[in-house]
């Protein structure tokens, strides 16, 4: 287990120069506010779906540490251009690869986002990892109240 | 070129010997030497307080509570006799005057719960101050909901410093209690304890010290300070986890109702005609202590008194400078807490660098300090940081173990380049 594992190029870029932030789409028409108390990460995300059920654009505001913000980054371009039940399945697929043991990272399915699963080697910051996605989630299905991944 | 941090002193004791004592420092993490820089959240123990706990679970073990038989009498000595050793460590008069809970926590809870119910009334004030842990908060403002009390907040300036002049204005007539902690776990600041308990009774309010991270830093003298309660927990100062002190005065514990209820804390139980209730201590220690936890406090107190208190924070002073010394040379560091008088902690922000990466890239290189909010959200909010990294010391940290964080903090830009 190596520090360059988690912090890996492609996150570090990411961090460095998020995509999509802050960025709050005109027009856009989900939105849901994730926090984690305890290490300080906190974003909002915002989603303009449109009438064929596609994510047309998304962004996100707010600050975390260089695994939650690179992640959030990652999943806006990510999603963009996705349908939302496309959306949610990647949703699912990171979800799986940061907390399942068994879950094999298919490269078909998670394409750039297979960086995510040095993640998994350090258990401690995963919650940071999915904070994003399960923010996001949680705006495509209109919940209410705060998500947290603590 | 760069300045060297004036010449350090060398502890009043052998450090060497003293790390000798303390099984846990001597690991590695990651396959680098442990670097344990936590000891706010939690402190090693010496062999001693190990031994004494392996001893009394694994030999001299039965229930306290004075029961016949030998084993039982021996325990029940020995947990009176730490009870003898806590109220000596903190100069209380009276050895009634000290309760074993779990912890601070549980401690400020009971006052509350007990004091607080009887004695605090719709439009009274609690004071706190804008450093407290959530342990001096929450247990006043669930008090404060109960009662219809206000909670007012005594404000902290950038230095980290409390506002005396402000804490002043706020006490009046209505304030019932000041609840203020001894030494910041977040900024350092050590508190003027004495000086804020004398005005608080000049205005009528009781006052309860959360001690947690004083006593094992500093010598601690209740009575020299004159406060009502004072609060701290064992696993702090290289004691057990589970166990902790509410020291009270014996006046004020008397005339509180009893908390817990159960087997210990009362006189005689009967159906037909009512339950009376022990005296204090008892009356508050319902159910079987955590006996060998405290006797395993008293034998850390112990080990305390051997190296002296005075030894111990002269040391750490030293650290802490030496720390802060060197801390201000990392590019890009901001320290958040720069009292005067100030306890060996330190907590920082760094540009371009959040302190969760901080930590983990800390973690990698064997060095344990913790990030967050320490469980002091409003004072972060103060100083405007969702988060810090806290490195704090203690007696058996040494200048080669801050070097190490000074050099793996030079390292957090490169890796997160």
């Amino acid at each position: 287990m190596e520090l360059r594992d988690l912090y890996e190029e492609v996150i570090l870029d990411h961090n460095r120069n998020p995509r999509n932030y802050p960025y709050r789409p005109p027009g856009a028409n989900h939105h849901a506010h994730g926090f984690n108390p305890l290490c300080g990460d906190e974003f909002q995300v915002h989603v303009k779906v449109d009438e064929a059920g596609v994510i047309e654009d998304v962004g996100f505001e707010g600050a975390g540490c260089a695994i939650s913000t690179a992640s959030a980054s990652m999943m806006t371009e990510a999603v963009k251009g996705k349908t939302v039940a496309e959306a949610e399945r990647l949703f699912h697929a990171v979800q799986d690869v940061l907390t399942d043991e068994s879950a094999e990272p298919s490269d078909e399915t998670l394409g750039k986002l297979k960086v995510l699963t040095g993640v998994k080697e350090f258990p401690m910051r995963v919650k940071c990892a999915t904070l994003a996605w399960h923010t996001l989630n949680a705006a495509l299905h209109d919940q209410e109240g705060t998500v947290t991944t603590e | 070129m760069r300045e060297e941090p004036d010449r350090v002193q060398v502890p009043g004791f052998d450090i060497d010997a003293v790390r000798a004592d303390f099984p846990a420092l001597h690991q590695q993490v990651h396959g680098k030497p442990l670097v344990y820089l936590d000891n706010a959240a939690s402190t090693q123990k010496p062999r001693s307080v190990l031994e004494t706990l392996a001893h009394y679970y694994g030999h001299e073990y039965a229930n306290v509570h004075r029961g016949v038989h030998h084993l039982s009498g021996r325990v029940t000595d020995a947990y009176e006799q730490a009870r003898n050793r806590v109220a000596g460590f903190i100069n209380a008069p009276s050895a009634r005057e000290i309760v074993f809970l779990r912890g601070a926590t549980e401690a400020i809870n009971l006052v509350a719960q007990t004091w607080g119910r009887v004695n605090i009334r719709s439009g009274d004030e609690i004071l706190v101050t804008g450093m407290e842990h959530h342990a001096n908060i929450v247990p006043w403002q669930m008090l404060c909901e109960q009662t219809g009390a206000v909670l007012k907040v005594a404000p902290v300036d950038d230095d980290g410093v409390l506002d005396l002049d402000a804490l002043g204005d706020l006490l009046g007539d209505r304030t019932r209690l000041v609840a203020v902690t001894h030494v910041s776990n977040v900024l350092g600041t050590v508190n003027p304890v004495a000086e804020i308990a004398a005005r608080a009774h000049q205005s009528g309010a009781r006052v309860l010290v959360d001690g947690a991270q004083a006593v094992p830093h500093l010598r601690v003298d209740v009575q020299a300070i004159g406060c009502d309660f004072y609060a701290f927990s064992g696993h702090k100062m290289y004691g057990p986890t589970g166990i902790g002190v509410l020291w009270g005065r014996a006046e004020l514990l008397e005339a509180m109702p009893p908390w817990q209820g159960g087997g210990e804390m009362i006189r005689t139980v009967d159906f037909e005609r009512g339950t009376t209730y022990a005296g204090i201590p008892q009356k508050f220690e319902a159910g079987t202590p955590h006996f060998v936890g405290a006797i395993g406090l008293g034998a850390a107190i112990d080990y305390l008194e051997t190296i002296g208190m005075d030894a111990i924070a002269a040391w750490e002073r030293e650290l802490c400078d030496y720390a802060m010394q060197a801390i201000v040379e990392v590019p890009g560091v901001r320290v958040i807490g720069s009292a005067p008088d100030k306890g060996a902690i330190l907590s920082f922000v760094m540009d371009g660098a959040h302190p969760h990466d901080i930590g983990t890239i800390l973690d990698m290189q064997g060095i344990a300090v913790r990030t967050g909010h320490h469980c002091a959200m409003p004072l972060a909010r103060r100083f405007g940081v969702p988060a810090t990294v806290r490195a704090s010391l203690s007696f058996y940290n040494t200048t080669a173990e801050i070097d190490a964080l000074i050099a793996a903090l030079h390292k957090v830009h490169e890796v997160l380049k």
